[in-house]
């Protein structure tokens, strides 16, 4: 695919840049977050649209959803759910390919970088606009030593909308 | 509808949907989807963001939930991937309401055949 080198090299500038503006590497990786955030919040329409999805009945399912649905659609990768704990509101997602890190190396100077902070972003985003308050965070990143990229992605809590109307007033 | 029109109708429509999810008769009953009136029929279409569609269309118009959802791909591909879209903001994007019309006119030949 043509354009997923450029997506690739689009990425790279974009945190290289972070880095030479920003210096600190622990505000490259709230910076990247945050980005991620912004578009995980957009983001989750066009998968909902596109998808055809319809509610998933508990965490577990949302789980699949992203990992298998959202990872391809939108990465063209599939991704694995795994380490569930025991009241299914913790899990891991597991990449074993991730079109980010084409070409990578991280330089002795980035130690700390969550290079594909991004991603932690987008999924918390994405889960925030279906009610769901999310904590993600890295397990293992392959460019810092590690045999695969995983996502720990906890349910803080569900936040149905709630409507401004007290019955007592 | 001028854009103060549309918000007015919006807020509306805001309170009334809580109101009737909280007088719902059916359990597990989540919103309204239909409104029939006797000059026209409203839809509406609401995404699991919260984000709500409608589309007021002549009595007994066929495949409303089908241009809907048609709508709502149109608004993720053209309001929400536009990066200067604000959130929440009023809709001013040529390229959504170009498509949006076009949707709609291919809609009523489809339907009308012509």
């Amino acid at each position: 695919m043509q354009n997923a080198e450029l997506f690739t090299l689009t990425y790279g500038a974009i945190v290289r840049q972070l880095l030479t503006d920003l210096e600190e590497v622990e505000e490259v990786n709230k910076q990247l977050d945050q980005m991620g955030y912004n578009i995980g919040i957009r983001l989750i329409d066009e998968f909902l649209a596109k998808s055809n999805v319809s509610r998933c009945v508990d965490f577990k399912e949302t789980a699949e959803m992203i990992a298998k649905v959202g990872f391809k659609m939108f990465l063209g990768v599939t991704a694995s759910v795994m380490n569930w704990d025991a009241d299914g509101t913790c899990c891991s997602i597991v990449l074993e390919d991730n079109p980010l890190v084409d070409f990578v190396e991280l330089p002795d100077t980035c130690q700390g970088l969550y290079y594909c902070n991004i991603l932690s972003g987008v999924i918390r985003g994405a889960l925030e606009m279906v009610a769901m308050k999310t904590e993600v965070t890295w397990i293992r990143d392959m460019l810092r030593g590690d045999d695969a990229y995983e996502l720990q992605v906890k349910l803080l809590k569900q936040v149905p909308e709630e409507y401004p109307y007290k019955d007592d007033e | 509808m001028d854009t103060n029109d549309s918000l007015r109708v919006a807020s509306l429509w805001h309170s009334m949907h809580a109101i009737s999810q909280q007088l719902s008769p059916t359990t597990g009953c989540s919103e309204i989807e239909l409104l029939e009136a006797d000059t026209f029929d409203l839809h509406i279409f609401q995404s699991l963001t919260g984000t709500k569609f409608f589309v007021v269309c002549e009595p007994g118009t066929q495949h409303m939930e089908a241009l809907l959802k048609v709508v709502y791909e149109l608004y993720t591909d053209y309001v929400l991937n536009n990066p200067f879209y604000e959130t929440k903001m009023p809709i001013r994007c040529e390229l959504f309401d170009i498509n949006l019309t076009q949707a709609i006119q291919k809609d009523r030949v489809a339907l009308l055949g012509r």
